[in-house]
């Protein structure tokens, strides 16, 4: 036992050496992070701001006007008003604008008789579904609020039916980087564990290291630790870093406990480093490594894991397979964690499932690699 | 008996069961308390079986037993006796001497106490003291390769295996690694050595002969040599050109093998064949025979079936260009730094059309800088390059158009197959439409690449990638060839064959210069110059460097022995002057 306990610390003191010596692992578990938070801090917001749009005045009227001058003041929007119709029509096939409102000729007039029977148009650019849904939203807002405006100044009350009365929980701003920096640690993680892990293990096969270590009387089970524990603890280093920089730079908050972070990223890296070790017991040189480990490693972790796609939207065929998808469940964790605090019931199967499939990897890559060359 | 040697019977292994046995039935016994020499043409199986006593293969059928430990079964007992040094050493790049030798010691549990002296002794052994903390990714080769014995002996081994350890390593590196393994040798040792260098298998006390998988000899090299005595003649006092006459002499039936040596020309003739008639070999009327003692290369060779003719069909199908005399490559006070370290110095020669001129020298001693200046791939600091009187300085792309270039690491496209590196190469050479497909035709005839036509580049053997390069880097049928290492790893026999092309290209005005380890290809050469510490120490024909360093210990030195005095030389003189 000691003798084994001696090879392990060999090869894990070695792998730090390796570590620190290789400007690509250190790049990859320190820069790369950063670059990624600033990226999903800064760069990418799903927020639309100021959509641009048009404004159709066929109504001479003073109520047209007033809403005209509503789309105008509107934050949401930056709108353009024009009394041609087909002017702004082709603003919009041309692509400078993303939607257009038309008040009609006869909007003023049925508005003084009481609204009920005046009608708006909102044509809104589909080829920009998300932004589509924005422009559709916003104007009806904008619409909404200018109607009790209108009341109110008329002296009339308001017309009730059933109110909604909208709360939005977690995230009250609806700022998109709240939900994105998260899944981003989500990505980062992902690249160590399986993307680094693969790398290296392949960079012995390619060096002829592995071949010596193979006839040294070094143990499978020895080799696989002495590469998961440095990768795991460089890791966790990492999404601490990353953590960090998330709360105090971008502001984002944190509202659940440390042991429930390490707890969910600890159980994440082990599948991932699983899926490493996994990919590098087949593939031995560096670039084949490092494409599976992309496609199987990173691309899932981006676009299945709810992240930026919503799962729940996905097709039947797709949303099964995001179940074997670890980052899934990292993401909706950490999500958690960040915006809403320690909900166990939830955290904990999740744990549980990324434990299982750490259990899978770990079984098939023992299974697979055995100390031979072939 | 069985238990304190090696002993393999009839061992077969096969990487895919459609594919010929890498090996097959063979059965020896490995003696400890000697070096076991592993030999053969590159394929021949060599590797695989050095796999198999690790264990890290196992037999598809037969059985390999190691002082009684069966590979199959006690692989994990067998870790614990055995060091191991695979072709790439086995190093870690990124960490230091020092920590190399830790972490070896760690797996292989050595104990903490007593641990200072190990490595001390280790250290001094491989005289790598003062490197200890110089990463092995920035070791020389010869550095590299005892440092990473030194790691296989870091628990005494009882099986002690270097495969091919000597490759791309000068030979003075060699001979120091050949005397660490001699020390090294106790009764209860045993070493087995793989190695494509005939000269240090004749050194080793028995040799396994391996071609394509097979077992053709094993015993003591001297036994095998045994069998071509009284083959083996010098024609001396040759006064015509030695290249003529050797592939004039390799025309006889007689002749089984035959190699240029300096200004003589060594033959082996057939097992019962007389002496053959030396007017047939028209050189001149002072040549005479001399018996000359076997060595073991010529019974290798005689033990594979001989060598290739004399012929070269690439040379034959070759307009020969005027016999003029003309310098065709000029070297003048060639220089490169790479900041403060100057890799060539001053470097300057010559070389007239038809000659080949050959460029030795130990790892890193700059032959590849000085290479590379002249095919235009480097720019010098300070100097000239001429190619055919054109400046490759101020016309590089006219000059290498008259050029062709052999790399010494496989340049070709790997993912190509062998045709469409052909048309490709041929094409950007400048040959088309008919011209363009005789040659390609030709090519593919000259170097037997028929059985290999639409095989990727990358998956052919060894030897075959070597024609190819070859083949495509003559096409456009140049006036000066370079070749850089071209028969590095290679064996015996395919070196034999690029040479007979080499000198048949020669000999119809093509001027050549080449790079290399090998000795034995120096020979060929009709000059050398010397390459060491970034300059040319010493230029002549081999048999005047070799009389430059006759001494009274060494009265006839081979050229690896002049090769080492004169660097051995040029160190002591220069080491008096303060630097």
């Amino acid at each position: 036992m000691n003798n084994r306990l001696q090879r392990m610390s060999a090869l894990i003191r070695k792998e730090f050496i390796q570590i620190r010596r290789d400007p690509s692992s250190l790049l990859i578990a320190f820069v790369l992070p950063v670059i990624l938070l600033f990226l999903y801090g800064f760069g990418v917001s799903l927020d639309a701001k100021e959509v641009k749009i048009g404004v159709t005045l066929q109504d001479p009227g003073k109520e047209g006007n007033g809403l005209a001058a509503a789309f105008l003041a509107s934050p949401y929007f930056r709108a353009r008003i024009s009394h041609d119709e087909g002017l702004l029509e082709q603003e919009l096939v041309a692509g400078r604008l993303r939607g257009l409102v038309v008040i009609p000729e006869n909007f003023s007039r049925l508005v003084e008789k009481g609204g009920g029977a005046a009608r708006l148009q909102v044509i809104a650019d589909g080829s920009e579904a998300n932004t589509a849904n924005y422009v559709q939203n916003y104007a009806q807002g904008v619409v909404n609020t200018w109607w009790a405006m209108h009341q109110r100044d008329h002296g009339l009350p308001s017309q009730k039916g059933v109110q909604l009365m909208t709360r939005i929980w977690f995230n009250p701003e609806l700022t998109s980087r709240n939900s994105l920096l998260p899944g981003a640690l989500a990505i980062i993680m992902a690249i160590i564990g399986t993307l680094l892990t693969a790398l290296v293990v392949a960079r012995e096969w390619e060096r002829g290291t592995m071949e010596a270590l193979m006839a040294t009387p070094v143990a499978i089970s020895e080799l696989i630790i002495g590469k998961l524990l440095p990768y795991f603890i460089l890791g966790m280093l990492a999404m601490l870093g990353s953590v960090a920089i998330s709360v105090t730079l971008f502001d984002l908050p944190f509202r659940g406990s440390l042991p429930a972070l390490l707890l969910s990223s600890g159980a994440f890296l082990l599948a991932a480093l699983g899926q490493g070790l996994l990919i590098s017991s087949a593939a031995k040189n560096q670039f084949i490594a490092a494409m599976v480990a992309l496609i199987t490693g990173f691309l899932p972790a981006f676009l299945l894991s709810g992240f930026i796609f919503e799962i729940a939207s996905m097709p039947p065929m797709v949303r099964a397979l995001t179940h074997i998808i670890p980052a899934r469940y990292l993401v909706t964790n950490l999500q958690t964690l960040f915006l809403v605090g320690d909900v166990w019931s939830l955290l904990l199967p999740n744990v549980g499932i990324l434990l299982l499939l750490a259990a899978v990897l770990f079984f098939l890559t023992a299974r697979k690699t055995v100390k031979r060359l072939r | 008996m069985a238990d304190d040697s090696l002993v393999i019977k009839g061992l077969s292994y096969s990487y895919g069961a459609h594919l010929v046995p890498a090996l097959a039935e063979l059965s020896a016994t490995i003696r400890p308390g000697i070096v076991t020499g592993l030999v053969g043409p590159d394929g021949a199986g060599k590797t695989t079986l050095m796999r198999l006593m690790t264990a890290l293969l196992l037999p598809t059928s037969g059985r390999l037993t190691v002082f009684g430990l069966d590979t199959g079964t006690s692989a994990d007992q067998l870790h614990e006796i055995i060091g191991y040094m695979p072709q790439k050493f086995g190093l870690y790049e990124d960490l230091s001497v020092i920590q190399n030798l830790r972490l070896y010691a760690d797996l292989r549990n050595v104990p903490e106490s007593g641990r200072q002296q190990l490595f001390a002794r280790l250290l001094a052994f491989t005289g790598l003291e003062s490197f200890q903390k110089r990463l092995a990714g920035r070791l020389s080769g010869g550095m590299k390769q005892k440092l990473g014995l030194a790691c296989a002996l870091i628990r005494k081994p009882r099986l002690l295996l270097l495969d091919e350890p000597s490759v791309g390593v000068d030979p003075v590196s060699r001979r120091e690694l050949w005397r660490m393994v001699q020390e090294l040798v106790d009764k209860e040792t045993a070493v087995i050595w793989s190695t494509a260098y005939l000269d240090e298998a004749e050194l080793c006390q028995e040799v396994l002969l391996l071609d394509g998988g097979r077992l053709l000899f094993a015993g003591p090299p001297g036994q095998l040599t045994e069998r071509v005595a009284d083959r083996c003649f010098l024609v001396q006092g040759i006064s015509g050109n030695r290249r003529q006459v050797l592939a004039r002499a390799l025309q006889l039936q007689e002749v089984q093998d035959g190699i240029v040596q300096g200004q003589n020309v060594r033959i082996v003739l057939r097992a019962g064949q007389n002496q053959p008639t030396l007017s047939l070999l028209n050189a001149g009327a002072d040549a005479y025979l001399t018996p000359v003692p076997p060595r073991f290369e010529d019974a290798y060779v005689d033990a594979l079936g001989g060598g290739p003719g004399g012929n070269s069909a690439l040379a034959a199908a070759m307009a020969p260009l005027p016999n003029d005399q003309a310098i065709t490559v000029e070297a003048k006070g060639l220089t490169k730094r790479f900041g403060d370290f100057i890799a060539a110095q001053d470097v300057s020669f010559a070389i007239r059309r038809g000659e080949i001129f050959g460029l030795l020298g130990p790892n890193g001693a700059g032959k590849s800088t000085t290479f590379k200046m002249m095919c235009g791939l480097l720019w010098p600091t300070s100097g000239t390059g001429r190619v055919v009187g054109l400046d490759l300085q101020q016309a590089p792309g006219q000059a290498r158009s008259h050029l062709g270039y052999m790399a010494q690491k496989f340049s070709l496209y790997g993912d190509l197959s062998v045709r469409q590196n052909l048309d490709f190469f041929s094409g950007i050479y400048g040959l088309a439409g008919a011209r363009q497909k005789e040659t390609v035709t030709r090519m593919i005839d000259i170097f037997g690449l028929h059985p290999h036509l639409s095989d990727s580049a990358k998956d052919l053997p060894l030897g075959f990638k070597q024609r190819l390069a070859l083949a495509c880097s003559v096409m456009h049928e140049p006036a000066v060839l370079f070749l850089d290492e071209p028969t590095s790893g290679v064996d015996p026999l395919t070196r034999r064959e690029f040479w007979t092309h080499i000198n048949g290209l020669v000999e119809h005005g093509v001027t050549v210069l080449v790079t290399t380890h090998f000795m034995d290809e120096a020979e060929y050469c009709d000059r050398i110059g010397l390459v060491y510490r970034g300059r040319m120490i010493a230029t002549g024909p081999p048999d005047e460097l070799k009389s430059q360093a006759q001494s009274p210990q060494i009265p006839y030195p081979t050229l690896e022995e002049a090769f080492i005095a004169l660097l051995q030389q040029w160190d002591a003189s220069h080491e008096e002057l303060p630097s």
